[in-house]
């Protein structure tokens, strides 16, 4: 039982700006389940990486043990090679293929060159047993199946390749709650058969079902671990956050002033017909944070999609902006009438990956900058220096790409894009998402300082420190609807009061 | 911020360059110096021409994150359109080649209206374009060649410029150069950017306008500047200048990086998808012309495989299939280089298979050494 698996010495990983581990130093006993937990941004993800060879030795610093031997991974294969299989958040299974294509991929049972397709579905059958997949055979497709089922067979999968340890990303993150249950059963199924477990989460509720022992990492560094017995959720709390809440969210005199933004009984379908948002009304006035919170689903980011006029589907209701009725069909016409939105999905919709920092900050205004028919860029580089230096984006130079930019700071630099040109309204969708502790509590600064007479933010957030510490009104939402609207003024709610009305509580009870 | 580096070097530019100077240094040697004859020189610019053409308007194209395949038909058609009405129609010149340049920009809005507004693959779109436009041009020909072509065709194919205009040119362009090039340090001083020593900038605009006088120069000890080679540098001046510098250049760069966030950035990516696709479709209209003046006829075949000769250019200039990144100046400077290739080989009396099989493995070369350095680079 006291067998150390894994060890790791002092490992540091930098990118570019950012230190995203820092000397971390931790072991692994055999036949443990071991819960890693931390917030977003400090650090799990990158230390899976660096354990299962996605990133090659030399590209950090410090050293791996397996067994007391050193190891040094220079890609996936090898990692596995030695038993580490990891089972990430996205599967990556093929899901035009069948189970039993799918458990052997790469790895298939051959004779000669010719597939023993008898033994595949033979031996197939015996994972189906074991991962208690009722009602599957191994020639169902595997896109047929439910999240829950495909990441038991991504686990058998693992474990077909003889692996000592699994390493578990978030599994549960798209599970309903009795796939939870299951899982829970064969990861202690497992163990008992001498499968060493790296259980990364965030849900504090299910490591205490499961742990043997919990470790917290914390802005990339190691901030200590011990056996479930001698913890609580509290403690555990202590440890991720390491700071209060006041400390986080600095303070904010509050000017609320005249309305400018008025939403009355906003109705949305979609393609299909179906209701996504129904009899949303709400106000947002000048020098106010409104936040807007919900679970996934709730319709949270289609509001900001509509009134950003990028949501296709059919609307009914009015929008008021500045006491004016407006209809906006186009982010081409939201941005000039002064409604500016920043995306969740920062690389899907917020970066120019080829563009430099300069271009992707000016792009949405560039018609400013010009002169007869051509750009000014003198004009240009000055004006986008300037943001670039008040919202302390940290870039090398203004033509570096800004892909080659932390996470923390490109959300600065499509923050200062969105600034260019001061909007009315600011929508921030998931604003700090992936990015990590310290970016995160400058974009609060930021959003304190540029909050003012003339602009109002909307954010939208599922972090619920950051919708309690930032807004000055809470706007809770559930299945498409507003549950309960909340004075936040003296930042005096509770999380449980939010997550009654998220979850929908008050209207089933 | 450090947003005013003294000298901007732009890596690729400059290795696209020191490749074509080391190709032409190998066949003036493999050729005994046959290569870098003025006569030679002044016929490798005049093949590059045809390539150059198709090549300006694709590198648009691929910036953007598309591809046109009917480029090649498109020569086709056009190039035998201005011949029927030239030969059969006995049209002023001046008219036929203005409804052929329409006919460039209709065709062209016929490729991105499918692609932009029907949201159908560029790569379909253009290749049904390929069959669609060769179709009917073997249809309005009835598969037989038109010719000859009147006089001020024969100009625009193979006429060159008196040593006299060629000088008048060069002195034009220097001090055009001159100008600019201080009123850009005067613009920059103005707002307090740093600028090269006035040494070193005056140096440089004196490379720049020698290099340009040893070429004139050149061109003058054979027969003058091609007329062609003319045309081309004025559409890469107008095409380097609306990519580089103004605000729809800059949206064609934003769409071919991350179209959503362009979207989202307020950019009216159907317009431009559209205009970009039509000044494709004009610049292989005028390639098509061109080709027709050269031979001074229309064939059924002619442009066949045109595209792909403008796709290789612009790859080999450093222009990225995947979108977003690649040079107007790049894409001629990759015309340029198998002109060369081509050029260069026959002086050697290399076989014609060989020829197409060493052009296929450099373009492979080039762009394996362009994600290699790459992937060094992001490494370090």
């Amino acid at each position: 039982m006291e067998e150390v698996l894994l060890e790791t010495k002092n490992i540091i990983k930098d990118f570019p700006g950012v230190r995203a581990l820092d000397k971390v130093s931790f072991q692994v006993k055999k036949n443990q389940i071991h819960a890693l937990c931390g917030e977003n941004g400090a650090g799990k993800s990158t230390l899976i990486k660096v354990l299962s060879g996605v990133y090659p030795a030399g590209s950090y610093e410090g050293r791996i043990f397996m067994e007391g031997q050193e190891k040094k991974f220079e890609n996936i294969h090898q990692a596995e090679a030695n038993g580490i299989a990891v089972i990430h958040q996205e599967l990556t299974l093929f899901e035009e293929m069948n189970v039993a294509e799918n458990i052997f991929m790469g790895n298939e049972i051959s004779y000669k060159g010719y597939i023993d397709w008898n033994e595949m579905y033979d031996q197939t059958n015996k994972w189906i047993k074991k991962m208690k997949l009722e009602g599957v055979q191994p020639t169902t497709k595997v896109g047929q199946l439910g999240v829950g089922k495909q990441q038991l067979i991504e686990i058998a999968k693992a474990l077909s390749k003889n692996s000592r340890l699994l390493i578990l990303d978030e599994p549960t993150a798209s599970l309903t709650d009795s796939e939870v249950d299951l899982l829970m059963e064969i990861l202690r199924d497992l163990r008992e058969e001498g499968v060493t477990c790296i259980y990364i989460s965030h849900k504090l509720k299910e490591v205490f079902e499961i742990a043997d022992y919990i470790s917290v990492l914390r802005d990339g560094e190691y901030i200590g671990g011990d056996f479930k017995e001698n913890l609580n959720e509290r403690k555990v709390v202590k440890m991720m956050v390491g700071r209060s809440i006041e400390q986080m969210f600095p303070d904010r005199s509050n000017t609320a002033g005249k309305e400018i933004l008025k939403i009355d009984n906003l109705n949305l379908w979609d393609y299909q017909g179906d209701q996504i948002l129904e009899n949303i009304s709400f106000e947002l006035a000048e020098g106010e944070i409104l936040g807007i919170f919900g679970l996934i689903g709730a319709g949270r980011t289609e509001i900001a999609n509509t009134l950003f006029g990028y949501l296709p589907g059919s609307k009914k209701g009015d929008i008021y902006l500045d006491n004016e009725k407006v209809d906006i069909q186009s982010p081409k016409e939201a941005l000039h009438k002064g409604i500016a939105l920043i995306s969740e999905d920062r690389k899907k919709f917020g970066i120019i990956p080829p563009m430099s920092v300069k271009e992707n900050i000016s792009i949405s205004f560039l018609e400013k900058f010009k002169n007869f028919l051509v750009i000014d860029e003198n004009e240009e580089i000055s004006k986008t220096s300037e943001l670039v230096d008040k919202l302390n984006v940290k870039t090398a130079s203004l033509n570096t790409k800004i892909v080659n930019l932390s996470g923390g700071n490109q959300q600065k630099a499509i923050l200062a894009k969105n600034l260019l040109e001061t909007p009315r309204v600011l929508i921030m969708d998931e604003p700090t998402r992936g990015i990590d502790v310290g970016a995160k509590q400058e974009i609060y600064e930021l959003m304190n300082n540029f909050v003012n007479n003339e602009m109002g933010i909307i954010m939208i957030s599922s972090e619920l420190p950051e919708i309690l510490g930032m807004s000055d009104r809470i706007v809770v939402m559930h299945e498409g609807k507003i549950t309960k609207e909340f004075d936040n003024r003296n930042r005096d709610i509770s999380q449980e009061e939010i997550m009654v009305y998220a979850t929908g509580g008050e209207m089933n009870g | 911020m450090a947003n005013t580096k003294k000298i901007k070097l732009d890596f690729r530019t400059y290795m696209m360059i020191i490749a074509l100077v080391s190709i032409w240094i190998i066949f003036s040697f493999t050729t005994g110096g046959d290569f870098l004859t003025a006569r030679n020189i002044s016929n490798l610019f005049r093949q590059s021409v045809f390539t150059s053409m198709l090549a300006i308007g694709m590198v648009m194209v691929i910036i953007m994150g598309h591809i046109d395949l009917s480029v090649g038909s498109l020569v086709g058609l056009a190039g035998g359109v201005v011949a029927i009405l030239d030969v059969w129609q006995g049209m002023n010149p001046v008219f036929s080649i203005g409804l052929t340049l329409l006919l460039g920009l209709i065709l062209g809005l016929w490729n991105g209206w499918w692609t932009a507004y029907r949201k159908v693959p560029s790569f379909i779109v253009t290749l049904g374009g390929l069959l669609i436009f060769r179709g009917i041009l073997v249809g309005i020909t009835g598969g037989t060649t038109i010719g000859p072509m009147s006089d001020l065709f024969y100009y625009f194919g193979k006429g060159y410029f008196s040593d006299i205009t060629g000088l008048v040119f060069a002195l034009i362009v220097g001090l055009g150069v001159i100008f600019i090039q201080l009123k850009s340090r005067k613009d920059k001083l103005k707002y307090g950017f740093d600028v090269l020593p006035l040494k070193f900038e005056i140096l440089k605009i004196a490379a720049s306008v020698i290099l340009l006088v040893v070429f004139i120069l050149i061109f003058n000890a054979y027969r003058g500047i091609p007329i062609p080679l003319m045309v081309l540098t004025i559409f890469l001046a107008i095409f380097s200048f609306i990519t580089n510098k103004t605000t729809f250049g800059r949206y064609i760069y934003a769409i071919g990086g991350n179209s959503d966030a362009a979207k989202l950035s307020g950019i009216d990516i159907k317009k431009i998808t559209l205009t970009v696709f039509m000044l494709n479709g004009l610049m292989a209209a005028i390639g098509g012309i061109f080709l027709t003046s050269r031979l001074s006829a229309a064939s059924v075949a002619a442009g066949d495989g045109a595209e792909l000769d403008a796709i290789a250019s612009c790859v080999i200039g450093g222009a990225s299939l995947a979108g977003g990144i690649g040079k107007v100046g790049g894409a001629v400077v990759g015309a340029i280089v198998m002109a060369s290739l081509d050029n260069g080989m026959s002086l050697m009396n290399v076989e014609n298979f060989w020829q197409s099989i060493i052009k296929g493995l450099i373009l492979i070369l080039a762009v394996w050494v362009d994600i290699y350095t790459k992937n060094k680079k992001a490494a370090a």
